[in-house]
C-alpha cells in the first residue's frame, strides 16, 4: 500500500491536495453538529438562542446538568437508568442466546438446519414495524403490554447475529479443540461452556456491542408499548419532551444537554471498542 | 448474505442429513449431541417463534378480518373475515398513496448520495492519498454511533430558526432558507439520514476494498492507469457484490422511514402523521385503532422488502460467480 500512496503523489501533485480537502470536509460535515451540541450544552439559555458560545458569562454547563436532573421530579435520570437496563441487559443476555445458536450451527448437523437458517435470514430483513402491532396485541393478551418485559423480550432476538457468530465460530474455534475436548470425557454443552465460548469472545464482545447500540436506539417498539413514564428508555423520554420544546422554549436547554448525555455511551463504547466494531463490520459486509 | 442459504437446502430437501455429517462427528453418539443441540440453540429458536414467526403470522391474519360496530357504542364490536378489502382500502387511499410517494423520492434522493458519496470516500482512502487516514475514518464514523433520535433533535434544532447558528450566518449573509418548508423537507430528511450513513457506508466499502489482491491494481498501475482509472475499472467492479448487499440494506431501512419524520412532525405542519407508510401504519394501528388496516399496509411494506431483497441477492449471486470470493484472494 505504500508503494501506491508514493507512485500516487509522486504521479498527481494536486490529487493529494483534492483527495484531503475532500475528506476534510466530510470529517467536518460529520464532526461539526456534535461539536454544535457540546457547546451549546455549556451555555445557559439566552447564549443558545443567540448562538453565543465563547462567552465565559454565559458558561452554565453546571446549571443545565441541575436542571436536567431535577426536572419532572427527576425523570431524566430514570430514563437513563432504563436505557441501560434494557440495552446493557438485553445485549448480555441477547449476544449470548445469538452466540449459542450461531456456534450451533457451525459446529452440529442436525434435521432442518438449512430451512431453520434460511429463516433467520429472512428475518433480518423483516422491517421492525410489520411486527410491532402484533407483538403489541400478544404482549396485551398476556398482560405484559406497558411492562418491563414487553420492551425487553422481543429485543433480545437478533437474528443478524446469530450470522456474524457462525462465520465468528467457523474462523475462531478450531473443530480440532472441539474434539480434544471430547477426547478428555467434556460433554457437548461443557466444550462449549469453557471452550468454546472463550475462544468466540471477542465475537461475542461484537455482538453485544452491535446490539447495545440497536436497543439503545430503539424507539419504534417503546413507542408502541409502554404508556407509563417511569418505564420509558433515553429515546422515548427525549421524544416527549421534544414535543414539548416548540411550545415551551424552556425544553431547547434540556434537550440539548439531554441529547449530548444520552449519546455519551455509545459513541464511548465505540471509541474505546474500535476494533469489535470493524471485525463486525467485515465480517457482516465483505460476502 | 442470503446466498449461504443455498447450499443448506439440499440438505433437508433430500435424505435425513446423516450422509453429510464429517466422520469426526459421526463416530460420537448422537443422544447428547442431540441434548446439546436443544440447549444451545433452544432459547433463540424460542424467541424466532414467540418475536418473529407467530407476530408475523399473527399481522397476515389480521389483515383479513376488521373490526365493526354494530350500532353505537364501544360494546358491539366484533370481527369479520373480509378478505383482501383492507388491502384495497389501503392501496386506494389516497394518504397511503402519497406516503409511498414521499418514501419513494426520499430513497432515490438518499439512495445514490449516500451510495456514490460513501464509495468516493472509500476509493480516497484506498488511494493512499489520504493524510491520517485511520483518524479520518473514525471521525466519520461517529456519527453512527449517534441515536437516530438524538441525530434528528440535533438537525431538527440546525434548520429551526432562532437555535440554529446556521441559519443565524445565512440571515448575516441575507439567504433566507426554510429547511422544513416544501421544497427543503426532503432534503433536510435526506441530510439527517446521510450525515448517520455516509460513514459507516465508506467504512465497509472501504474493507472490501482492502481485500482486493494488491497485484491485480499493481498490474493496471504498470499498464499506466492513472488512480482514477484504477479506481473505476479494476475497484469498483471488484467490489460490486458488497455494493449490491449494501445497497439492499440502504433501501430496506430506507422503506422504513418513521423516527425522523416522527420528530420533525412536532416542528413543521408539513409532516401530517401519515407522512410515511410507517407512519401509516402507526397511525392507523395506534390513533385509529384499524387494526386490520394497519396489519394490511404492514404486510404489504413486508412483501415489497421480501421481493427486493430477493431480486438483489439473485443479481449478486449472478455477479458473485464471475468475481473472485475477495477473502480467498487476500494474502
Amino acid at each position: 500500500m505504500s508503494a501506491t500512496a508514493t507512485s500516487g503523489s509522486a504521479t498527481r501533485p494536486y490529487g493529494r491536495i483534492v483527495a484531503n480537502v475532500l475528506v476534510g470536509i466530510s470529517v467536518l460535515y460529520a464532526l461539526l453538529p456534535l461539536l454544535w451540541l457540546l457547546l451549546a450544552s455549556t451555555v445557559d439559555a439566552r447564549a443558545l438562542f443567540a448562538s453565543d458560545f465563547f462567552d465565559l458569562s454565559h458558561f452554565a454547563l453546571v446549571d443545565n446538568f441541575r436542571d436536567l436532573l431535577a426536572h419532572d421530579g427527576g425523570a431524566y435520570l430514570t430514563w437513563y437508568g432504563n436505557s441501560l437496563l434494557y440495552a446493557v441487559g438485553g445485549a448480555a443476555v441477547g449476544a449470548l442466546v445469538s452466540t449459542a445458536a450461531g456456534y450451533v450451527f457451525d459446529k452440529f448437523e442436525f434435521t432442518g438446519k438449512g430451512a431453520l437458517f434460511a429463516l433467520i435470514l429472512i428475518s433480518v430483513m423483516v422491517p421492525a414495524t410489520v411486527l410491532a402491532l402484533p407483538l403489541y396485541l400478544l404482549a396485551s393478551d398476556l398482560g405484559l403490554a406497558n411492562t418491563v418485559w414487553s420492551v425487553l423480550i422481543p429485543v433480545l432476538f437478533n437474528p443478524f447475529g446469530v450470522y456474524l457468530a457462525r462465520m465468528f465460530s467457523a474462523s475462531y474455534v478450531p473443530d480440532e479443540v472441539l474434539e480434544a475436548a471430547r477426547v478428555d470425557g467434556a460433554n457437548e454443552l461443557r466444550s462449549f461452556l469453557f471452550v468454546g465460548l472463550r475462544m468466540l469472545a471477542p465475537g461475542y464482545v461484537t455482538i453485544f456491542l452491535f446490539q447495545l447500540t440497536a436497543i439503545w436506539n430503539n424507539f419504534f417498539l417503546p413507542l408502541v408499548m409502554l404508556n407509563d413514564a417511569s418505564l420509558y428508555p433515553l429515546s422515548l423520554g427525549l421524544y416527549s419532551w421534544n414535543s414539548t420544546a416548540p411550545i415551551n422554549p424552556d425544553y431547547y436547554p434540556l434537550m440539548v444537554i439531554g441529547s449530548l448525555l444520552a449519546l455519551l455511551p455509545l459513541v464511548v463504547a465505540f471509541l474505546l471498542l474500535q476494533r469489535y466494531w470493524r471485525s463486525g463490520l467485515t465480517a457482516g459486509s465483505v460476502k | 448474505m442470503s446466498t449461504s442459504t443455498v447450499p443448506g437446502k439440499p440438505r433437508t430437501a433430500g435424505a435425513p442429513s446423516a450422509p453429510s455429517v464429517p466422520s469426526t462427528r459421526v463416530t460420537r453418539s448422537r443422544r447428547p449431541q442431540r441434548q446439546a443441540v436443544g440447549a444451545l440453540l433452544g432459547p433463540f429458536t424460542l424467541l424466532l417463534f414467540a418475536v418473529f414467526l407467530v407476530p408475523v403470522l399473527y399481522a397476515v391474519k389480521l389483515s383479513f378480518f376488521s373490526e365493526s360496530h354494530t350500532g353505537l357504542g364501544f360494546g358491539n364490536a366484533h370481527t369479520a373475515f373480509v378478505g383482501l378489502r383492507n388491502y384495497t382500502s389501503v392501496l386506494s387511499d389516497p394518504s397511503f398513496v402519497r406516503g409511498v410517494g414521499v418514501t419513494l423520492l426520499y430513497a432515490l434522493v438518499f439512495i445514490p448520495l449516500v451510495l456514490a458519496g460513501a464509495l468516493a470516500l472509500a476509493l480516497l482512502f484506498d488511494s493512499g492519498l489520504v493524510h491520517a487516514r485511520r483518524l479520518s475514518q473514525t471521525a466519520l464514523f461517529v456519527p453512527h454511533a449517534v441515536p437516530g433520535i438524538i441525530a434528528t433533535v440535533i438537525w431538527l434544532y440546525l434548520y429551526t430558526p432562532g437555535i440554529s447558528p446556521v441559519l443565524g450566518l445565512l440571515n448575516n449573509a441575507d439567504i433566507s432558507v426554510n429547511f422544513l418548508g416544501l421544497r427543503m423537507l426532503i432534503p433536510s430528511l435526506v441530510n439527517i439520514a446521510l450525515w448517520s450513513g455516509l460513514g459507516y457506508t465508506a467504512v465497509i466499502f472501504f474493507a472490501a476494498l482492502r481485500a482486493i489482491p494488491r497485484e491485480l491494481i499493481e498490474a493496471a498501475q504498470v499498464d499506466g492507469a492513472g488512480p482514477v482509472r484504477t479506481a473505476l475499472t479494476i475497484k469498483v467492479p471488484m467490489i460490486r457484490g458488497t455494493l449490491s448487499t449494501v445497497a439492499i440494506f440502504t433501501t430496506i431501512a430506507a422503506l422504513q422511514l418513521f423516527t425522523e419524520p416522527m420528530l420533525l412532525s412536532r416542528a413543521s405542519p408539513l409532516v401530517g402523521p401519515r407522512y410515511t407508510p410507517n407512519m401509516y401504519i402507526f397511525d392507523a394501528a395506534f390513533t385509529r385503532n384499524n387494526y386490520g388496516l394497519a396489519s394490511a399496509a404492514s404486510v404489504l411494506l413486508l412483501l415489497v422488502c421480501c421481493v427486493l431483497s430477493y431480486v438483489v441477492t439473485r443479481g449478486t449471486a449472478g455477479t458473485a460467480r464471475r468475481v473472485p470470493d475477495p477473502r480467498k484472494a487476500r494474502s
